[in-house]
């Protein structure tokens, strides 16, 4: 098991750096600069954008920015916006816990509808009931959230006025109040995400289990005479978790990594809008490392996903 | 225009036949803006420059406002007014550091930090043109309690002016060098005569920061000044706290040197999102007062204000949608450069041409159907507000009219209803950024255009590519590699003369400047180039007033440039809050004298 984990951060490394490469060398390929809004202002004299440019070290060879990009990072130096001029781990650890709360508790949503209605729905294939979720399900994952996210907003913030659609960081009331003023500012953008994954994964449930159902062991239990919420419960749903968490796994370093249209739209200051203003703003440092980041979150979860097969199927072993 | 008619104009200001309106607006209708037509009255000693136009204050004593709540949907992202690029940037910075003076919207200069405005008859104001002095307000402290005095206003020259802080607003301290009178008092000295001296330590640019804080870091080590997301400054709110790209939040200021001010307790700003939907949380939920930049279409701004809790506010500034026939030509390359300098565009060169472009764009149609309030039609480069319009310069849309010119200079319609002579097509390349407006603005165009045997093709290239310095790219407007394209252009200062430098012949964008260049059109023209010269270093305002008349009819006149509409700035607020806005100047430069009527 040690063996295998370590063979598999090895096993990381290289792909990390390829990763790092691809995504440095694509960015500096990319057109524009981080002072384009300069070059239209005629206040300002074009050396001075020069000047700015030489002092961030934008004018250096790529491979030049590329090692020194590298060596800072191994030095746990993520680098200093262009934009803001702070270093991007302050920028990052500023938007961090928002993302957290806003979009872990969609995903927490999403597998409360996916693992219950997913299950229930295999369990009695072609019922009024799963011939219901399954419509439901296909609605979900077809509309997009920029469009969900509006139509809520019309309902529930302009129409009713019930909540608020501009996500405030600035809560100033305390106690129960406090709490009550963060839920609501974030019912509607967890709702958004919430509903969203919640459909696709229901899909993904349902199939899983209507997989695992028809296999004999399934049979040879309930011929044992095996109440049947038990049969389900330990000899179905443990079986069909296995590519569930797979999804489930590939899907957490999002929660890290933000939703940018759906933060966007609620304006909720987190990970994915930072990132969508530093790429129109060009701001390299940050995109590197949002980028990198989720990068390194997508690796380490898969290998937790591995892991966690070995738990739920102990056929499985690490070598 | 003659300089004797200004002169004598002024002499009737002076005696008091005229009042000081009247001459601002007759100037203004010369293509004059309101802010130079101003200036020339101070500076001829005809009436202090000195802003008369700022609304009435009406709140008896400080605070006790609640809370004001503003809207960006561009969030700031440094709070140093030295590195602001943006105007975000430069207005949030503002929100805690003041200039010694603002513009407001008739283009007056209002003081602010300095205690007044220079003139020639308190003094302020050197004979020769060569230095301006400025005294500064007694009695104002930042906001750690330390008094603001001279030492202040110099070190924000040394630190702007220097090469290793690279500050964005070197290009108006570095030429100009500044004095130390005395604790109250500073000379701003000029190298030559300037008759535009309101440009170091005014408005967006002049924005004051804290010797005290800043000393330590005046060279490469500037980023690491904890007061750049920390602001100290004069203004009349502190700072509480900031998180770039997000939310800035401030608190009355109790030692404000303003009587009375500020009447809100606590300021939010709200950055990110997107402009519809700050318009409607402002005109229709009214959960914030008021939303900068209200880049909508005019017909939902319509439908939101129809809900009667707030109004939509529109400023007139300098910006200006136009477009631009090459003068040279893009499909030749020489040394390596397309549209180079030596060549000349085989159809615009014959000017009945340009002018029947200019006679195929339907102005009337951009403003009714596309942009409504945000931008009526004009027949003027160099603009002012509706009621300061150029009488010179015209604008019209007439089909006929252009067949009729096309006819007779001899271009022919073809067997595919396109016109040709000696064998150059009018098949024309427009370009423009990726913008719903702009691409509607291009159908108009193209239609029209077709009807006279002109053929568009259309093209549009993303804004991050299109406005780019990227030297590689060929696609940039700089470089206009193409027949006809189309932007807007926005004036920064209350001043024509960096705005009118776009068309001087040493401003022609090329491979030697690495398309740096202002000159975009690539349009030469001596008479220009003199006349801008010598306007540069007249110091007579009045002389040069009638220059700057000259240069816009001149650049106009010769139809390589085909204004479309005005841009002014649109915002939505409260139909409760009074706030002061200017679009010669930053939104909240007057921040201090918002309230909120009850």
């Amino acid at each position: 098991m040690t063996q295998y984990l370590i063979r598999r951060l090895l096993i990381a490394i290289p792909s990390l750096l390829g990763i790092s490469v691809i995504l440095f060398t694509v960015l500096a390929l990319a057109p524009g600069d981080p002072f384009e809004e300069l070059a239209t202002n005629p206040a300002v004299p074009p050396d001075v954008r020069a000047q700015l440019r030489a002092s961030l070290g934008l004018d250096d060879p790529i491979h030049e920015r590329y090692v020194s990009w590298l060596l800072a990072m191994l030095r746990g130096d993520w680098g200093y916006s262009f934009v803001s001029r702070i270093p991007v781990d302050q920028l990052i650890m500023q938007r961090l816990p928002t993302t957290v709360a806003v979009i872990g508790a969609s995903q927490v949503l999403a597998l409360c509808i996916a693992l219950p209605v997913g299950v229930y729905a295999a369990t009695r294939p072609y019922s009024i009931f799963d011939q219901i979720a399954n419509t439901l399900a296909f609605v979900g994952f077809s509309l997009p959230t920029f469009f969900t996210g509006l139509l809520m907003i019309l309902l529930f913030s302009i129409t009713l006025d019930w909540l608020p659609f501009v996500y405030s960081t600035n809560i100033t009331s305390s106690g129960w109040r406090w709490w009550w003023d963060h839920i609501r500012q974030a019912i509607m953008p967890v709702l958004v995400l919430g509903l969203f994954q919640g459909a696709a994964w229901t899909r993904y449930v349902r199939s899983a289990v209507l997989d695992v159902i028809r296999l004999d062991h399934v049979t040879t239990a309930r011929a044992k005479g095996l109440p049947e919420s038990r049969i389900t419960m330990r000899h179905v749903v443990r079986n069909a978790m296995i590519p569930v968490v797979t999804l489930v796994a590939l899907q957490m370093p999002a929660v890290f990594g933000g939703a940018i249209v759906t933060e966007q739209i609620f304006r909720v200051p987190g990970i994915g809008s930072l990132l969508i203003s530093a790429i129109l703003a060009n701001d390299t440092p940050v995109i590197m490392a949002v980028t990198f980041v989720f990068a390194g979150l997508v690796i380490f979860f898969n290998l937790i996903a591995d892991i966690l097969y070995g738990w739920l199927d102990p056929r499985i072993s690490y070598r | 225009m003659t300089e004797d008619h200004l002169r004598e104009m002024i002499g009737r200001v002076k005696r008091g036949t005229l009042t000081r309106r009247g001459f601002v607006r007759r100037m203004a209708a010369l293509g004059l803006t309101a802010p130079m037509a101003t200036q020339l009255l101070a500076i001829t000693g005809a009436a202090p420059a000195a802003a008369q136009s700022v609304p009435a204050y009406r709140p008896m004593r400080r605070g006790g406002g609640g809370a004001l709540k503003i809207l960006y949907w561009q969030a700031a992202t440094l709070l140093n007014p030295h590195f602001a690029a943006g105007t975000t940037n430069q207005d949030a910075a503002r929100v805690f550091y003041e200039p010694l003076a603002g513009w407001a919207s008739d283009g007056t200069l209002h003081p602010i930090l300095a205690a007044e405005i220079p003139s020639l008859e308190n003094g302020g104001l050197a004979q020769d043109g060569r230095s301006v002095t400025w005294k500064l307000k007694r009695g104002v402290k930042w906001h750690d309690g330390q008094d603001f005095s001279a030492d202040d206003v110099v070190f924000n020259w040394e630190y702007a002016r220097s090469a290793a802080v690279a500050a964005v607003t070197s290009g108006s301290y570095r030429d100009v060098n500044v004095v130390k009178v005395d604790d109250h008092t500073v000379r701003v000295e000029f190298a030559q005569p300037t008759p535009f001296w309101a440009d170091a330590f005014v408005a967006a640019t002049g924005q004051m920061i804290p010797k005290h804080m800043f000393q330590g870091f005046a060279g490469a080590n500037s980023r690491d000044a904890p007061a750049n997301l920390r602001p100290v400054g004069t203004g009349p709110y502190r700072f509480v706290s900031f998180a770039p790209g997000d939310l800035l939040r401030g608190e009355l200021n109790q030692n404000y040197h303003m009587d009375n001010r500020p009447f809100f307790d606590t300021l939010e700003i709200k950055g990110g999102g997107d402009a519809v939907s700050a318009a409607r949380a402002v005109l229709q939920t009214g959960d914030f007062d008021y939303a900068w930049n209200m880049q909508v279409e005019d017909e939902i701004l319509k439908r939101l204000e129809a809900a009667g809790r707030g109004k939509v506010n529109i400023v007139e500034g300098g910006g200006i949608e136009f477009v631009q026939l090459n003068a040279t030509d893009p499909n030749r390359e020489i040394d390596g450069e397309r549209a180079h300098i030596s060549t000349q565009h085989p159809a615009f060169r014959d000017p009945a041409v340009r002018e029947a472009m200019a006679l195929l764009i339907d102005r009337n149609a951009l403003e009714q159907f596309i942009y409504g309030r945000g931008g009526p039609a004009t027949a003027n480069f160099l603009n002012n507000p509706p009621r300061f319009r150029s009488e010179n310069m015209r604008w019209e849309f007439s089909i006929q009219k252009a067949n009729d010119i096309l006819d007779r200079a001899g271009w022919a319609r073809g067997r595919d209803g396109i016109r040709a002579k000696d064998g150059v097509r009018l098949r024309f390349v427009y370009q423009t950024s990726v913008n719903a407006p702009r691409q509607r603005t291009q159908a108009i165009y193209k239609q029209a255009a077709q009807r006279a045997g002109i053929d568009l093709e259309l093209k549009s290239v993303v804004a991050s590519v299109f406005f780019s310095s990227d030297v590689a790219n060929p696609d940039t407007y700089t470089k206009f590699y193409a027949d006809v394209q189309m932007y807007t252009t926005t004036m920064p200062q209350a001043d024509p003369e960096r705005f009118m430098n776009q068309y001087v012949s040493w401003e022609i964008s090329s491979k030697a400047n690495s398309w740096q260049g202002r000159n975009i059109v690539r349009w030469r023209s001596e008479e220009y180039d003199r006349i801008f010269r010598a306007a540069q270093s007249e110091l007579d305002p009045v002389k040069r007033a009638a220059m700057f008349i000259q240069l816009n009819d001149l650049v106009v006149g010769s139809n390589h440039i085909i204004p479309l509409v005005r841009r002014p700035t649109v915002s939505a607020s409260l139909n409760n809050l009074r706030h002061v806005l200017s679009a010669w100047d930053g939104t909240l430069w007057l921040l201090g004298d918002w309230w909120r009527e009850t």
